[in-house]
């Protein structure tokens, strides 16, 4: 007598692994999904753009034709933006990465850092553009002026940059700690000569992605007023200035449809500016990174 | 230069340098702990800073429009110069269709590449695809706003002729497209954070690998997918360019995804790019709505938090 229908089972099996094929097609084409989404949106983005990129382009400043219009004054209020926002932002977020990952005891006021640098990550940038308005541009009376909106991206970009650099310090062994408290160093000197020089790299990768962020958002310029037609540069920190984002926004905002192209081409400028950041980033990681 | 000193016993003064020069730096070790965590409080400063803002000034806009009139309001007229109208839930509405419709593109791709990549994938493919991913999750919202505005918005017209210039279908796929990464990221990492022998006990008891995916595998997961799935649900809420872009302006208290909307994030953003005189009702409504749309977020991200932290399986 046979306890077994060997052919039911064969089919039983034979079903199982074609639903598991068919099925990995599934999760295979949802895979392609996101990346056919990416090459439509550089494609389009390339070919309506590029033929506006024409040294005009840089040397122009806003205008109201198409054929005028030029990108100067925000690609150069974009990397004064820059200057503001690198060092303010670094030197917080290690700051406080160093402090959260060498100093903080365990308690109650640490983990509420902790707690509460990890909500901050979550609040929409619009919120912090709010916060801009609020305190830099009227409380400090800073005007839309690059100070202001440096310190609003500062404290937007901040949580990334705290958690990039507490991971890298992190990652540098309790080992070279040690040895370095065994030859006589103070825990600062430990910490400015043999942690930081170690964690750097992985900081600087960080910090640069969290950058790049910067130089992309949007939402906060405009909440904070900085104006987008603007026929001179920055003279200083304190003066009005525009941003690729910002310009952008207006182009792509315009009803004349050849304004289409013009943003088109902006965007082609700010990506570039945005891979040259990026793979300053991966060569800094694949150049310096040490591993213990 | 020419007297040496004879004895070796270092002189005096140098003795007097050396103890004060320590005593700097026993001063500087003293003081940096304080100095590291007066750095640290900037960001506790900065979330009070966003509470103490947003609270005072919806303090002074609820004493010229009523609470109950804010919050239960089903009509949003800010700008009509005879009785405007302040009645926050048309925005909300306008919020809800794009979140809704980026959940519905997002989730099922987004788990499904996470699915793949750590159950089907193989290294080499991993490693390609991964990177990739990054590169959509880095690209600024602007780009994807203008995409939804000049290349989703008519591409869809084409299957949907009532579809309006300015829609919440179109905003809300490229938010999904945004957010997509992210789920996918996140999931995969709770996936590939499943211990190799548990597959290898499903596996060895004759499972497939799509048996062994949905039912070992994502359910040891789960909490830290549907982490995912919630900080998703929070940045596509705040979410601001592709709606200020492709959404329109015109906040209605409906479910209709073919016609013009307006979000919480793109009232403030119109508010903010037109010149509305500081001090006005319209001036203090934008912190209104920035105080009920952090409120949604952060209840998103304790949700998400405490969903990832509670449910978290140890191996």
């Amino acid at each position: 007598m046979k306890y077994v229908n060997h052919e039911s089972v064969v089919k039983r099996m034979m079903n199982r692994l074609t639903i598991n094929k068919i099925f990995k097609a599934i999760f295979f084409f949802a895979t392609l999904f996101a990346l056919l989404a990416l090459a439509i949106l550089f494609y389009r983005i390339i070919t309506q753009g590029i033929g506006y990129l024409t040294p005009e382009f840089f040397q122009n400043f806003g205008s109201r034709f198409p054929a005028k219009a030029g990108i100067k004054a925000a690609l150069i209020g974009s990397i004064w933006l820059m200057f503001v926002v690198a060092p303010v932002s670094i030197i917080l977020g290690v700051g406080t990465a160093i402090y959260l990952e060498e100093y903080a005891k365990k308690n109650r006021l640490t983990d509420f850092i902790r707690m509460n640098i990890s909500n901050l990550a979550g609040v929409p940038s619009v919120v912090f553009g709010l916060l801009g308005l609020t305190i830099f541009v009227r409380a400090l009376s800073l005007g839309n002026s690059v100070l202001a909106a440096g310190f609003t991206m500062s404290l937007l970009i901040l949580p990334v940059i705290i958690v990039a650099s507490q991971e890298a310090i992190r990652a540098v062994p309790n080992d070279v700690r040690e040895a370095s408290y065994g030859m006589g160093a103070t825990k600062w000197q430990t910490v400015v000569k043999i942690v930081l020089p170690s964690a750097i790299p992985g900081i600087l990768t960080g910090a640069i992605l969290a950058l790049s962020r910067a130089v992309g958002e949007t939402a906060p310029l405009i909440v904070i007023g900085i104006p987008v037609i603007i026929q001179f540069l920055p003279t200083g920190l304190l003066s009005q200035f525009t941003a690729l984002p910002m310009q952008i926004y207006d182009w792509a905002k315009r009803p004349q449809h050849d304004f289409q192209f013009v943003a088109a081409a902006g965007i082609l400028v700010l990506m570039i500016f945005l891979l040259i950041m990026n793979s300053i980033a991966i060569f800094i990681r694949n150049k310096f990174s040490k591993r213990y | 230069m020419a007297q040496k000193q004879v004895s070796d016993q270092p002189s005096v003064q140098e003795l007097i340098a050396k103890s004060s020069s320590k005593k700097q730096k026993q001063l500087i070790e003293k003081m940096i702990p304080y100095i590291l965590l007066l750095i640290a409080s900037i960001s506790v400063l900065t979330t009070i800073g966003i509470v103490a803002t947003l609270i005072v000034e919806t303090i002074i806009f609820f004493k010229e429009i009523p609470v109950f009139e804010f919050l239960f309001g089903t009509e949003w007229y800010p700008f009509a110069n005879k009785e405007p109208a302040f009645g926050i839930l048309p925005l909300i509405a306008g919020t809800l269709k794009v979140t809704v419709i980026a959940v519905i593109v997002a989730v099922p791709f987004g788990i499904g590449s996470a699915i793949f990549l750590s159950e089907y994938a193989s290294e080499t493919t991993r490693r390609i695809i991964k990177p990739i991913l990054e590169v959509l999750a880095g690209i600024p919202t602007i780009v994807y706003g203008f995409f939804a505005l000049t290349f989703v918005t008519p591409l869809l017209q084409q299957f949907i002729p009532d579809l309006k210039i300015f829609n919440a279908l179109s905003p809300g796929i490229v938010v999904g497209i945004m957010i997509l990464p992210m789920i996918a990221s996140l999931s995969e990492d709770a996936m590939s954070s499943v211990p190799n022998s548990i597959r290898e006990g499903a596996l060895a008891m004759g499972s497939t690998k799509l048996e062994v995916a949905l039912k070992v595998v994502v359910p040891a997961a789960l909490s830290g997918i549907i982490a995912s799935v919630v900080l998703a649900i929070s940045r596509a809420i705040g979410e601001t360019m592709i709606v200020s872009l492709a959404g329109g302006s015109t906040p209605k208290f409906d479910w209709d995804v073919t016609g013009s909307i307006q979000t919480m994030t793109a009232y403030i953003v119109q508010v903010s790019s037109g010149d509305a005189g500081y001090g006005t009702t319209i001036y203090y409504s934008i912190y209104s709505v920035g105080f009920t749309l952090f409120l949604f977020t952060l209840v998103m991200n304790l949700i998400a938090h405490a969903i990832s932290k509670k449910y978290r399986e140890e191996y």
